[in-house]
């Protein structure tokens, strides 16, 4: 039984090895890229709107809201970094409805991948927002012995990000395998869809944690002002 | 009993014990949070919507620790680095 699509290899050449979850990665990529790009081309601002820009336009603008809403910042640097990745891994994850198709999310590989990407992402947005020493004095915060436990946690956290998403989707496609030679045909499909709300929710999760991560690195100051603020006032 | 069987028989106790011992723990932490998320929509119906958000990222991360249990009963099960050196060295 395979568990991930890293061991489906569709084509070999020499040292360069093509998986299935390199193949899967780049359908979504191809999807997501071409679809916007054919929406994007015709865009109108007057009050006759395609269905397709109607789409992207309440997606963007969800995205937005949520982003201000967990950050309390104007969403405008955030958009294409966590934007992105929740497109990417909620197309990753909601393309399972194509029979023959493995989520790319359910390998150890992409996860990491993109948490990385996370763990890059959030000292470069803390040092173009605050510069390198103001970032760089969150580490000592609150004092000198707290360095140690601020670098291991912001690796764990990382690790975390990527065995959650991989866990949670590896998790329904073993899920329905097992189920398949137990009970088939009615009892797998229900699981399946299980598996689609799954996906969703942890798509939305993994967007939401790193832009809470850089937001925690970025604004650590203006929320404790705002926070008194309030305090005043009430 | 020899070591190839003996290697099989603990991954798949360990296994079962993992996901067994390992799933408690963040079942009744999800029960809780979840148990105080609606009592605070109940009080507060107009801020549902920061409260279910911050329970579902919340929900996620308590969860994550059982998805490691199921993570680790896994690798033991169907990727276990033990069984394939045993197998390995038994073959060749």
């Amino acid at each position: 039984m395979t568990i991930s699509p890293d061991g489906i290899v569709l084509f070999e050449w020499g040292a360069f090895r093509l998986t299935a979850t390199v193949a899967f990665t780049w359908l979504v990529m191809f999807l997501l890229a071409v679809g916007c790009r054919l929406v994007t081309r015709g865009l109108s601002t007057g009050t006759r709107l395609s269905r397709w820009q109607n789409l992207l336009e309440v997606l963007v603008t969800s995205i937005q809201e949520q982003i201000r809403q967990v950050s309390h910042q104007d969403p405008g640097d955030y958009l294409p970094f966590v934007g992105t990745l929740f497109l990417f891994i909620a197309t990753a994850n909601l393309l399972n409805v194509v029979p023959g198709y493995m989520a790319p999310t359910g390998s150890l590989s992409t996860t990491t991948a993109l948490a990385i990407c996370v763990f890059i992402a959030v000292p470069l947005y803390g040092v173009i927002q605050e510069g390198p020493l103001a970032y760089l004095s969150h580490y000592v915060k609150p004092s000198w012995l707290m360095l140690p436990f601020n670098i291991i946690g912001e690796i764990s956290r990382t690790i975390a990000l990527a065995v959650r998403l991989y866990g949670n989707i590896m998790s329904g496609t073993v899920l329905v395998a097992i189920l398949l030679s137990l009970t088939p045909y009615f009892f797998p499909v229900v699981m399946q869809l299980l598996g689609l709300l799954t996906g969703m929710i942890q798509a939305y999760i993994f967007a939401v944690l790193a832009m809470v991560y850089i937001a925690s690195a970025t604004s650590a100051h203006e929320r404790t002002a705002g926070d008194d603020t309030t305090e005043q006032g009430a | 009993m020899d070591a190839l069987s003996l290697i099989g028989m603990v991954s798949v106790i360990t296994a079962g014990l993992t996901i067994a011992i390992g799933s408690i723990g963040p079942a009744l932490g999800e029960a809780r949070a979840v148990a105080r998320a609606l009592s605070a929509i109940a009080q507060q119906p107009d801020e549902s919507a920061t409260i279910t958000r911050t329970l579902f990222v919340g929900l996620a991360m308590i969860e994550s620790t059982a998805i490691y249990c199921f993570v680790v009963a896994m690798i033991l099960i169907f990727a276990n680095p033990f069984w394939d050196a045993a197998t390995a060295a038994a073959g060749g």
